[in-house]
């Protein structure tokens, strides 16, 4: 009986995996340095995307960029500043950023948040140690949308 | 047209050209009369990035900074005070303590400047601290010291105090440039998840602020350091391992061969910056 439940548990839960995380990293359908299509296929969570960006845990946008709109404190400046970015870029544009910001600016500082690797020396976050095999990307696919989805209402 | 304008903008912030505001029309002068050079023009290593090197205290607030100018302020001379202790006491089999061979630690006067170096053999570089173990171990007959024991940092920030003034000089040629090579590599490598290297924040992005955090040139002539954060002293290889560790990177071990590399090649960058005896940093 054991054994029969094992496998089909074992189904289910790949399937549920594959039905939210969309593309995988490396199977993300660039349009030059845009990704059109929503990781997830249905629209990101503005209000989680703003929780995303100020959280230290996770993307902590405001590390290096200012965002007016958010009340997260010490927002950094290594960036430019936020403010504007969806009149500045399309949601096309901002998703591609978001993904990997290395396909819009060559050797930009900025982290690339939905890749794998590969990574020179990559640690298990923020220990020092090494990595416990691969590295899931920094965001998750939901993450992402919710992210692009506060981006675009950033308007002057 | 907007919005290309905004690309060229971004362009131009990303391009990753210098951009340095240390505080500027003050002087680091200790006990109200040894002024320590923390400006300087960029030694060879560096002078095709930046026009001035500065030390960290120069990036650090107005109360961190005044800790620095008084010793009897500055946390960290306590431990050289426990360190002085140490040196007069023998320790190990041959009945011997550093006073025993080098007298005063006044001769030591010039060491830390010209940190890290060839040892005698010419075949490795080492850092004070291997030479602080070297002795330990050879001489003494004693143990060697943890390279984070408070034993090695309170005598690495004694033996610093001797240099307090003195330029950073170290040598780069000779058997020593192969070291300094692997070490600019290192410098230059984009490490961890987070994929930044030494440069991407300390040469391209001095000056501006990852959150709370005022990035500096990361100069090492403050170093060991008294940092507030860790309420103690902390040694060059400890926090090259934290910043290591913050780009979410499998870091090195202090003391390895990858850090003392890295060492050298840092404190080049900052040659002609005065050694602070113990700096205070956040």
């Amino acid at each position: 009986m054991m054994q029969r439940i094992w496998p089909a548990a074992a189904v289910l839960i790949s399937f549920g995996c594959a039905a939210a995380a969309g593309p995988a990293p490396d199977d993300v359908a660039w349009d030059g340095s845009a990704v059109d299509a929503s990781l997830t296929g249905t629209p990101g969570d503005p209000e989680n995307g703003a929780a995303v960006m100020s959280s230290r845990a996770d993307g902590n946008c405001v590390a290096c960029h200012v965002v007016s709109s958010l009340s997260a404190d010490f927002q950094g400046n290594v960036g430019p500043s936020l403010d504007g970015v969806g009149d500045r870029w399309s949601e096309a544009e901002l998703r591609g950023i978001v993904i990997d910001a290395k396909h819009t600016f060559d050797g930009t500082v900025m982290p690339s948040f939905y890749k794998t690797g590969p990574y020179i020396r990559p640690g298990d976050a923020f220990t020092g140690k090494a990595a416990d095999g691969p590295l899931p990307p920094l965001l998750n696919a939901s993450q992402v949308e919710d992210v692009v989805a506060y981006l675009v209402t950033l308007k002057e | 047209m907007k919005r290309r304008m905004g690309l060229v903008a971004i362009a131009a912030l990303l391009a990753g050209s210098a951009f340095a505001d240390p505080v500027e029309g003050v002087d680091l002068v200790i006990n109200g009369d040894e002024t320590l050079v923390i400006r300087a023009p960029a030694p060879p290593a560096v002078s095709d990035i930046f026009d001035e090197v500065y030390s960290g205290w120069l990036y650090r607030d107005e109360a961190t900074r005044a800790m620095e100018e008084d010793d009897f302020d500055n946390p960290g001379m306590v431990f050289v005070d426990q360190a002085l202790d140490t040196w007069a006491a023998e320790d190990g089999s041959e009945g011997k303590s550093c006073a025993s061979c080098h007298q005063g630690i006044e001769s030591m006067a010039g060491v830390r400047a010209g940190m890290p170096k060839m040892n005698a053999a010419g075949d490795d570089l080492w850092s004070l601290e291997n030479f602080i173990n070297n002795c330990r171990t050879n001489r003494m007959g004693a143990e060697a010291w943890g390279w984070n024991s408070p034993e090695m940092l309170n005598m690495t920030a004694a033996i610093s105090l001797q240099s307090r003034g003195l330029p950073v000089a170290v040598e780069t040629d000779g058997p020593a440039h192969d070291w300094w090579e692997k070490g600019k590599e290192i410098y230059y490598t984009r490490y961890g998840q987070l994929e930044l290297s030494c440069a991407n924040c300390h040469e391209q992005n001095n000056g501006r602020y990852i959150r709370s955090d005022h990035l500096s040139q990361g100069q090492l002539s403050g170093f060991p350091v008294y940092r507030l954060k860790n309420a103690g002293l902390v040694s060059i290889h400890n926090r090259f391992k934290g910043c290591i560790r913050d780009t979410r990177a499998e870091t090195y071990k202090e003391g390895s061969p990858e850090f003392r590399a890295l060492e050298l090649y840092v404190a080049s960058r900052g040659a002609g910056l005065d050694v602070e005896g113990v700096g205070v940093r956040h």
